[in-house]
């Protein structure tokens, strides 16, 4: 029987103190007993002889310091583990909220994790096909990628995540999952991505970890470390191929913030703690596939680009961190093209050895290449046409803006229900540059 | 003396307090878990120290340990073809032990004990040594010799020496005695401590090029052997690809690649890529010249920062042995974020950006550590250092690329745009730099044509002139330009599009020989300057447009291979020839008036 420790020494937003017991051990699970008898769960963050800092993760509302019990569990912050998850909604602690009971397992593991060998590790070769022409022609998504989206407030990043589970090959596979976890989301959010779940019909592939913009923000912090330990049961024990998703991650970011603070840390780049890289980098590194196991996990985080700035300390460091980024687009979206992919700012890193003809055909790579190479011209026409006026360009300048309008109401914009096969996309894409002269096709 | 015991506990940083006395930069182990840890900070009683694994579970009290050394690598053969991690723990054997997840706490040794190797002596008794003789060999891998260093610094007399046969590391093959009369048990390994720079006799001149097969680095921005260089790009540049091109394809006898915090699937992909690839030297696998420090994103913070210096002492070791070696860091932003990280937990007061104020004596002790040497058993060798540098933003004005530069020799700054119209390597020539140039003249003159540098410098004239016309271009458009501005926009476009452009995915264009590139550069000026003189002399552009060679010349890189050369020269025949029909067939139309 664990030793319960009565009263606190004091409170601090998420933190409480306590003095340090004996025993205690750091990134320890602790119980807090409220008064009224809510438990709530935290964990140990730092410690000397004298204080131990506990971060309480569904806030201190409520808490007061002397009848407060403290139990300190003896072990890491862990989840319970099951494939009876599938289908389930949990809060972003991992407590069911669907009133559907507990989950029952003997399967418990550290939310932490530990990070993956880079020698067991196997190399990402093998595509997904989206449906969704910019990505699979242009940044094509391989299997066991981190692959995030850079958005910004206001852009309907939310329906490209759908549309990319709705319409990917992987989707039908019967060895599917989908492990979402929502941080910070509205109400809306969340709803959107609840109902359009069950028309898809895939909800019972799913299992979702919700903090809503309501819930306290520390918890957030909890919930992709959830997420993606409940992934790697499935993954990595049970061989489903799993497709992560976390939005958003700008909240996330926020609340280590938050408690940075309070602990009172020095802080670096626009007040994030300096650990922000190892901190994103311990939940982005947790994809991938592992030599001679069957599963894989794929990450699609989403974030919100604070002023739709991608210098910014979240999407700058992500993009350190993943291997590639989509990089929606402000303009193109007010222009009604949707999804807004921005092309030139997005790249996968993997796509290299996942295309060609064993994957997709043999002149995908050459035709990418051309259109990045093109399409980044027709930008320079297009800023020339803005001086001179589009009547004193010459034919092949017009030929370049004509090109790249086609280029973005034919290729890029795609509508919800509309999904092309990379055959498709890439006949798309060749008819598309035919509209160039051939000697400014050099890369095909 | 009463051992030391953790009292605080902060992430990877922890205060130890007791009596007993610790040396500063002294490795410890830490608790039930024996974790490893390094002294960063002594103050009274309290030592401040960095852990190199996950302190999660670790208590109030636990006992720390003094191993009563600094932390030290252990150098011998068994080295090359090895994957470490940050403290030099190998990754392989780590996954025997507890398979795919790396768990801590886990004791491997560096180079494999049971393994026997091949001795063969070079001294006999009676011989006298001092630090660095050669006592014998060790075939480590088909393309390297691995040479058995004496590691003591007193001179010695060899009074045993093992003769040529099989022996595991721990077995002795020589004892030496000292002057004072003392005697040395010596293995084939030694240990070293791994934040201390390895001696040599003297610096030399760093005036070989170290040859990339990549036609921007060996033609117009060089780097030597022993040389510095610095590769800023924001993500998506293509860093990485550009450090794996010239790990590689570079004429060192040995790579260092260092994976200091960056994502594990790239360490996967060098792994995989290495053994299959072959070395256009000795035709043997890659992977028999490298070695492979990985410590990815998310493994510690305090074993990211170690592996700089884990990477460049193995490099060192080697160099003592007479090798050339070529360091890849990717990447030292990571390195110096990891600096800053464990600053922040130590409550520095931060410089700039956060960063620790001795950051630039970190960056310039890690450069200056790069070079060719005369070392004390009289071979020569040398260290490069490549590094790369992720700029937080792009923006190439923050603290580390601009330290950086301050202790490199070589710039190569990647643009974005470039790498957005998927112009790879994407090094942007305006910023671009290398201060080796006039060191390598000579080398260029004999080994290579004497006029090499003549033409690159024309190459890098007309660039630099494009650039001038491309802004009055995007001002009052190309087409009112004169046509000798036009010729140079044409010819610039062959520059970029035909040499500067390399595709690392090509099994023709991912390595040029440097005569090659030499022909490549010839070609184009020797056509431009005839050209230039017949559109001066009033011959329409348009009309040597036709000629075809401005469309052709993007496409020599893909078409010919590296060993037809000849055919390159042939092209300039074929072109030349029909100016020159140009220029008579003018002649007559100009006479007639």
């Amino acid at each position: 029987m664990n030793i319960q420790y009565i009263g606190l020494e004091s409170i601090n937003g998420p933190i409480v103190f306590i003095k340090t017991p004996k025993n205690v051990s750091f990134n320890e699970q602790v119980e807090i007993i409220l008064q009224n008898g809510e438990t709530r769960i935290g964990n140990v963050i730092s410690m000397d002889e004298n204080v131990t800092a506990i971060e309480v993760y569904e806030g201190t509302n409520g808490i007061n310091l002397e009848g407060t019990k403290t139990i300190f569990k003896g072990k890491p912050l862990s989840i319970k583990l099951s494939v009876d998850m599938l289908g389930r909604v949990f809060d972003g602690t991992g407590k069911p909220i669907d009133g559907l009971g507990n989950i029952v397992s003997n399967i418990e593991r550290d939310v932490n994790g530990s990070s993956i060998n880079p020698v067991s590790r196997e190399y990402p070769r093998n595509y997904i096909e989206t449906g969704i022409s910019s990505i699979d022609g242009l940044m094509t998504l391989i299997r066991g990628q981190k692959l995030p989206i850079f958005s910004g407030s206001g852009i309907n990043h939310n329906e490209l995540a759908n549309k990319i589970i709705k319409d990917s090959n992987i989707g039908n596979e019967e060895k599917f999952a989908i492990c979402f976890g929502l941080m910070g989301a509205e109400f809306e959010t969340a709803e959107y991505f609840k109902n359009s779940l069950k028309e898809n019909g895939t909800l019972q592939k799913v299992v979702m970890f919700q903090n809503l913009s309501n819930d306290p923000s520390i918890e957030r912090l909890l919930t992709p470390k959830v997420t993606l330990t409940c992934a790697e049961y499935l993954a990595f024990d049970l061989g489903y191929n799993v497709l992560v998703i976390l939005t958003d991650m700008t909240s996330y970011a926020e609340s280590l913030r938050e408690v940075s603070t309070l602990k009172g840390e020095i802080p670096s780049r626009k007040g994030y703690p300096g650990y922000l890289y190892s901190d994103l980098a311990s939940i982005y590194e947790r994809a991938g596939m592992i030599r001679g196991k069957e599963g894989s996990i794929t990450e699609i985080p989403i974030l919100t680009m604070p002023n739709d700035d991608i210098s910014h300390p979240i999407p700058d460091l992500t993009g350190y961190i993943t291997e590639g980024q989509i990089v929606l687009s402000r303009d193109l979206y007010q222009q009604g093209i949707t999804p807004p992919v921005d092309i030139l700012n997005s790249l996968s890193r993997l796509m290299k050895d996942g295309i060609g003809e064993k994957y997709t055909r043999k002149d995908h790579g050459k035709i990418s290449d051309q259109i990045f190479a093109s399409y980044s011209k027709a930008q320079d026409v297009r800023a020339l046409a803005k001086v001179l006026g589009e009547s004193d360009l010459d034919e092949l300048d017009r030929k370049y803006l004509e090109f790249a309008n086609q280029f973005e109401e034919r290729f890029l914009k795609q509508g919800a229900d509309e999904r092309r096969t990379i055959n498709q996309t890439l006949d798309l894409a060749l008819e598309i540059l035919n509209i160039l002269p051939k000697e400014e096709l050099n890369k095909l | 003396m009463e051992q030391k015991k953790v009292t605080k506990i902060n992430g990877p940083v922890i205060v130890a307090t007791g009596e007993e006395d610790i040396a500063m930069h002294d490795m410890v182990y830490i608790g039930k878990n024996k974790l490893m840890g390094e002294v960063i900070k002594l103050e009274g009683k309290s030592a401040t120290i960095q852990v190199y694994e996950d302190t999660s579970g670790m208590h109030i009290g636990e006992e720390v340990i003094s191993t009563g050394g600094p932390l030290s690598l252990t150098l011998g053969p068994g080295l090359i073809g090895s994957v470490f991690d940050g403290i030099q723990r190998p990754l392989k054997a780590i996954e025997e032990k507890v398979g795919s997840f790396i768990q801590k706490g886990i004791q491997v040794n560096s180079l494999d004990e049971n393994k026997k190797w091949h001795f063969v002596p070079s001294v006999s008794v009676g011989d006298l040594v001092q630090y660095n003789s050669i006592l014998g060999t060790v075939k480590e891998t088909e393309s390297i010799t691995h040479k058995i260093l004496y590691p003591n610094f007193e001179e010695g007399k060899i009074i045993e020496i093992s003769q040529e046969g099989e022996y595991s590391t721990n077995d002795i093959i020589a004892k030496i005695q000292s002057k004072d009369g003392k005697i040395h048990d010596i293995t084939m390994v030694q240990k070293w401590a791994v934040r201390k720079q390895r001696p040599y006799k003297k610096r030399l001149q760093a005036n070989i090029p170290l040859i990339t097969g990549q036609r921007v680095i060996d033609s117009i921005f060089p780097i030597t052997k022993g040389g510095t260089a610095a590769i800023p790009g924001g993500f998506g540049t293509g860093k990485t690809v550009l450090q794996h091109q010239l790990a590689k394809w570079c004429d060192a006898d040995i790579i260092v690649y260092i994976g200091c915090g960056e994502r594990g699937n790239e360490m996967t992909e060098v792994l995989e890529d290495f053994p299959k690839l072959t070395d256009p030297r000795t035709g043997r696998p890659l992977m028999e010249r490298t070695i492979l420090i990985a410590n990815t994103s998310n493994m510690p913070v305090a074993a990211r920062e170690t592996s700089i210096y884990t990477g460049i002492t193995i490099a060192e070791y080697y160099r003592d042995m007479g090798y050339q070696v070529a360091i890849m860091a990717d990447s030292t932003s990571r390195w110096a974020e990891a600096l800053r990280e464990i600053s922040g937990r130590l409550e520095e007061m931060p410089a700039e950006e956060g960063y620790p104020s001795y950051l630039p004596s970190r960056l310039s002790e890690f450069y200056g550590r790069a070079g060719r040497t005369l070392n004390n058993n009289g071979t020569e060798g040398s260290v490069t250092i490549i590094g790369a540098v992720s700029p937080q933003g792009s923006d190439f004005s923050e603290p580390v690329t601009q330290n950086t530069r301050r202790f490199v020799h070589v710039f190569w700054g990647l643009d974005r745009g470039l790498a957005y119209s998927r112009h790879y390597p994407a090094i942007d020539w305006m910023i671009s730099y290398s201060e080796y140039v006039s060191n390598l003249e000579n080398w260029y003159e004999k080994n290579v044509e004497e006029d090499f540098l003549e033409y690159r410098g024309k190459i890098i004239k007309l660039l630099n002139e494009e650039n001038e016309l491309q802004e009055i271009a995007k001002v009052v458009g190309q087409s009112v330009l004169s046509d000798s501005k036009k010729l140079i926009l044409e010819t610039s476009k062959c520059i970029r599009e035909g040499f500067l452009q390399q595709n690392a995915k090509s099994e023709i264009d991912t390595y040029v020989p440097l005569l090659k590139q030499y022909k490549m550069m010839k070609l184009l000026i020797d056509v431009y300057e005839l050209a230039d003189e017949l559109v001066e002399k009033g011959i329409p552009m348009s009309t040597i447009k036709q000629i075809g060679f401005f469309a052709e010349y993007s496409r020599i890189k893909n078409e010919k291979s590296n060993i037809e050369m000849a055919k390159i020269d042939e092209l300039e025949e074929k072109y030349i020839n029909e100016l020159n029909n140009i220029e008579e067939e003018y002649k007559d139309f100009f006479k007639k008036g």
